[in-house]
C-alpha cells in the first residue's frame, strides 16, 4: 500500500525495527523486575533463572533493542537526508529478520541452557569471548552482530553516497561505523583479566560515551529539524559543538574505568579531569533542545516527539551527567566503584540519553509510517503521560538505588576498621531495594501505557483537525 | 554562537579535535600496555591461573559478582576474596551451594572437580595480587 506521508517509499521498512524494537524493551522491563525482586527475595525462580541469567537477559536485551532502534532510526532518517531512496530496501528487511532470530536464539540460548553447555555448543573454547559482562553473547551472535551492521552500513552508506550529504547523515554514519568497529574489541580477550578489561571497556564505554553519542546528537538533531523547522545551519553547528564535545572529554574520559583494575596511577588525573567535563555534551544538549524549541518556525502537529526530544536531552544531562559526575573523581570513586551508586547512574544514564531518544524517534517516525502527520491528540495525550509516568519512576528507582548505595558506602566501604560485609549490608538496603521495585512495577505500567498509545484513536470531534494535520507542509 | 563561527568551522574542529585525543588515547594506551606486566604480575599468569578463567567466564560469575569492581552489584566483590577467606573456604564454599536458606541469594551448584577447583583459587589468587592503588578501601570489598 503506497504511503503518501513518507517522502520515499523505502522509509517503511523502519516500521519492523521499530516494533521489534519496542517488543525487546517490554523483554526487558520484565526480567528488570525480575531482578529488582530478586534482590529482595533472594531466592526466587531459583534455580530456574538464576539472577546472573535474567540479568544477561535484560542487559542483552535492552542492547539489542536500542540497536534495533538505532538501525531503524537509520533507515528512516537516511533516505530522508539523502533524499534519495534507500539503496536496498531487500537487504534491510533480510537482516532484519536475521537479527532478530540470532536474538531470539541467544536469548532462548541463555533461559534454557546451562551457560557453559551454551559456552562448549558455540565453540567458545576455540575464540574464548564469553562471560564478560554486556559481551557474553555466544560466538556465532558476535559474527552475527558483525554481518548484520555490515550489511547494514553498506546499505545506508551507499544510499548517503549516492544523494544529498547532510550533516545530520554523516554524523549517524560517522556514529554508526565507530560502534561497529568498537564492536570488534569484543573478540579481544586476553588471558591476562587486567589487560582484558581495558579491552572490554573500548567496546563498552566507547560505545555509550564515545560513538553512540555521536548517533543520539544526529537523531536528536533530526527530530529537532522536523519538528521546530530551524535553519540547518544553526542546528549543524550545534550538532558538531556537541559531538566535538561528547570525544574530546569522552574518549579520555575512559580513564575513569581505570583507576582500580591494575592499570597506571596517572589514569587517576586523566580519568577525573576529562570525565568531570563529560557532562558539558549533555548540558549543550539539554540547552540545544531548548533554544530549538524556542526558536521554532512552526507548530508541529505531533507534540509528543517533541517532549520525548526535550525529556532525552534534560534526562540524558541529569542520568548521563550529573550522576556520572558524583562518583567520576577518583578519590570519590575509590568508595564509590562498583557500589549500588554504579547501578543508578547506570540507570538513569541510559534511559535518559538512549532509550527516550530512541522513542523520540518512533514518536516521530511511527505516525509517517502509519500514514498520518501525527497521532490523534487523545493518542499524544496517552503518550505524554507515559513519559511521565516512565520518568518518574525511573527517577525513583534511581533515588532509591543512590540511596541504597550512599548507605552501602558508610556501611561496608567506609570503615577501616569492623566494616560490615557485603551480605550484611545487603540486609540493611532492603527498604531502599523495595522502593526501587515499586519504581520498576510503575515504569512497567509506563510502558503499558505508551504501547497502548499505538492503539488510540481520534475522538470524533477531532477528525476535522487530523484532517488538517495532513495538509501540514512538510520540513 | 556569533554569525561568524559557521558549521563548517564547528565541523573542522570536531575532526581535529577528535583526531588529537584518538591519537593521544593510542599513544597512552600503549605506555600503559608496557606496565601492565610488571602490575598485574604477569610472571605468575600459570597455565592454571588461565584455565581458572576460563572457568570464571563459562559459568558467567560476572553475572552476580563483582571482579576489582566490575560486574553486578547482587554478590560479594572477588577480586580480594583469596585474603579474605582462603583458598580451603572458597573451594568448600562452592561445593557447598546452593545453601537453599529460605529468602536468601542463592548460588548455583557447578559441579567442579578438584582441579577446577583449584583453578579457580589460583585465579583468584592471582587477580588478588593486581596492583590495584589500594583499592578496595578494606577487607569487606
Amino acid at each position: 500500500m503506497p504511503n503518501a506521508t513518507l517522502k520515499y517509499s523505502s522509509q517503511a521498512v523502519a516500521k519492523l525495527y521499530f516494533i521489534a524494537a519496542l517488543g525487546l524493551f517490554t523483554g526487558q522491563i520484565i526480567f528488570g523486575l525480575t531482578l529488582g525482586l530478586q534482590y529482595v527475595i533472594g531466592d526466587l525462580f531459583f534455580p530456574l533463572i538464576p539472577f546472573n541469567i535474567a540479568r544477561m537477559v535484560h542487559t542483552n536485551l535492552l542492547i539489542v533493542w536500542l540497536l534495533f532502534g538505532f538501525m531503524g532510526a537509520a533507515y528512516y532518517m537516511i533516505p530522508e537526508e539523502s533524499e534519495t531512496e534507500l539503496y536496498s530496501p531487500l537487504l534491510a528487511k533480510v537482516l532484519f529478520w536475521v537479527f532478530l532470530v540470532a536474538g531470539a536464539l541467544t536469548i532462548l540460548g541463555y533461559l534454557l541452557v546451562p551457560y557453559a553447555t551454551l559456552a562448549e555448543m558455540t565453540g567458545n573454547d576455540l575464540l574464548a569471548t564469553m562471560g564478560r559482562e554486556f559481551l557474553e553473547q555466544p560466538l556465532p551472535t558476535k559474527l552475527g552482530i558483525v554481518v548484520v551492521a555490515l550489511g547494514f552500513l553498506f546499505n545506508i552508506s551507499m544510499t548517503v553516497l549516492k544523494g544529498r550529504k547532510t550533516s545530520v547523515s554523516l554524523v549517524l554514519l560517522m556514529g554508526l561505523w565507530g560502534l561497529a568497529l568498537m564492536f570488534l574489541f569484543s573478540f579481544v580477550n586476553p588471558s591476562n583479566l587486567v589487560r582484558d578489561k581495558m579491552y572490554w571497556w573500548f567496546v563498552v564505554h566507547l560505545w555509550v560515551e564515545g560513538t553512540w553519542e555521536l548517533i543520539m546528537g544526529a537523531m536528536l538533531a533530526f527530530v529537532l529539524v522536523k519538528t521546530t523547522g530551524v535553519d540547518r545551519e544553526v542546528i549543524d553547528k550545534w550538532l558538531y559543538v556537541i559531538i566535538t564535545l561528547a570525544l574530546v572529554t569522552g574518549i579520555l574520559g575512559t580513564g575513569h574505568h581505570f583507576y582500580f583494575i591494575g592499570l597506571p596511577g596517572y589514569w587517576q588525573w586523566v580519568g577525573s579531569v576529562f570525565s568531570a567535563l563529560e557532562p558539558i555534551p549533555f548540558f549543550a544538549m539539554t540547552m540545544f533542545a531548548f533554544n530549538m524549541v524556542q526558536r521554532r518556525r512552526r507548530e508541529h502537529p505531533n507534540q509528543a516527539a517533541v517532549l520525548w526530544a526535550v525529556g532525552t536531552a534534560v534526562i540524558g544531562f541529569l542520568g548521563a551527567g550529573l550522576w556520572g559526575f558524583i562518583h567520576t573523581l577518583s578519590p570519590v570513586n575509590y568508595y564509590t566503584h562498583g557500589s549500588q551508586v554504579t547501578a543508578a547512574h547506570g540507570h538513569l544514564a541510559f534511559y535518559g540519553a538512549y532509550v527516550l531518544v530512541v522513542i523520540a524517534m518512533i514518536s516521530y517516525a511511527m505516525p509517517m509510517l502509519r500514514g498520518r502527520q501525527a497521532n490523534p491528540r487523545r493518542a499524544q495525550s496517552v503518550e505524554m503521560w507515559s513519559f511521565w509516568v516512565m520518568s518518574v519512576s525511573m527517577g525513583v528507582m534511581v533515588l532509591a538505588l543512590t540511596g541504597a548505595g550512599v548507605l552501602q558506602i558508610w556501611l561496608q566501604r567506609m570503615p577501616t576498621t569492623g566494616a560490615m560485609s557485603f551480605m550484611a549490608t545487603q540486609d540493611q538496603l532492603v527498604f531502599f531495594y523495595w522502593i526501587r521495585v515499586a519504581g520498576g512495577v510503575g515504569f512497567l505500567l509506563g510502558l503499558l501505557m505508551y504501547l497502548s498509545s499505538f492503539f488510540v484513536g481520534a475522538a470524533s470531534h477531532e477528525q476535522t483537525d487530523t484532517a488538517a494535520n495532513m495538509r501540514v507542509r512538510q520540513v | 554562537m556569533s554569525q561568524g563561527f559557521t558549521s563548517q568551522m564547528a565541523r573542522n574542529i570536531f575532526y581535529g579535535g577528535t583526531a588529537f585525543f584518538v591519537l593521544l588515547f593510542a599513544a597512552l594506551i600503549l605506555h600503559t600496555e608496557t606496565k601492565i606486566p610488571e602490575r598485574s604480575k604477569a610472571g605468575d599468569l600459570t597455565p592454571a591461573v588461565v584455565r581458572g578463567k576460563h572457568l570464571w567466564e563459562t559459568r558467567n560469575c560476572i553475572g552476580c559478582h563483582t571482579l576489582l569492581g566490575e560486574g553486578a552489584y547482587f554478590a560479594p566483590e572477588l577480586g580480594n576474596v583469596y585474603q579474605r577467606r582462603g583458598p580451603d573456604f572458597i573451594k568448600a564454599w562452592i561445593k557447598a551451594q546452593p545453601t537453599h536458606a529460605p529468602g536468601r541469594r542463592q548460588m548455583p551448584q557447578f559441579n567442579f572437580t578438584e582441579a577446577q577447583l583449584d583453578d579457580l583459587v589460583e585465579f583468584l589468587k592471582w587477580t588478588n595480587g593486581v596492583n590495584t592503588e589500594k583499592w578496595p578501601p578494606n577487607i569487606e570489598g
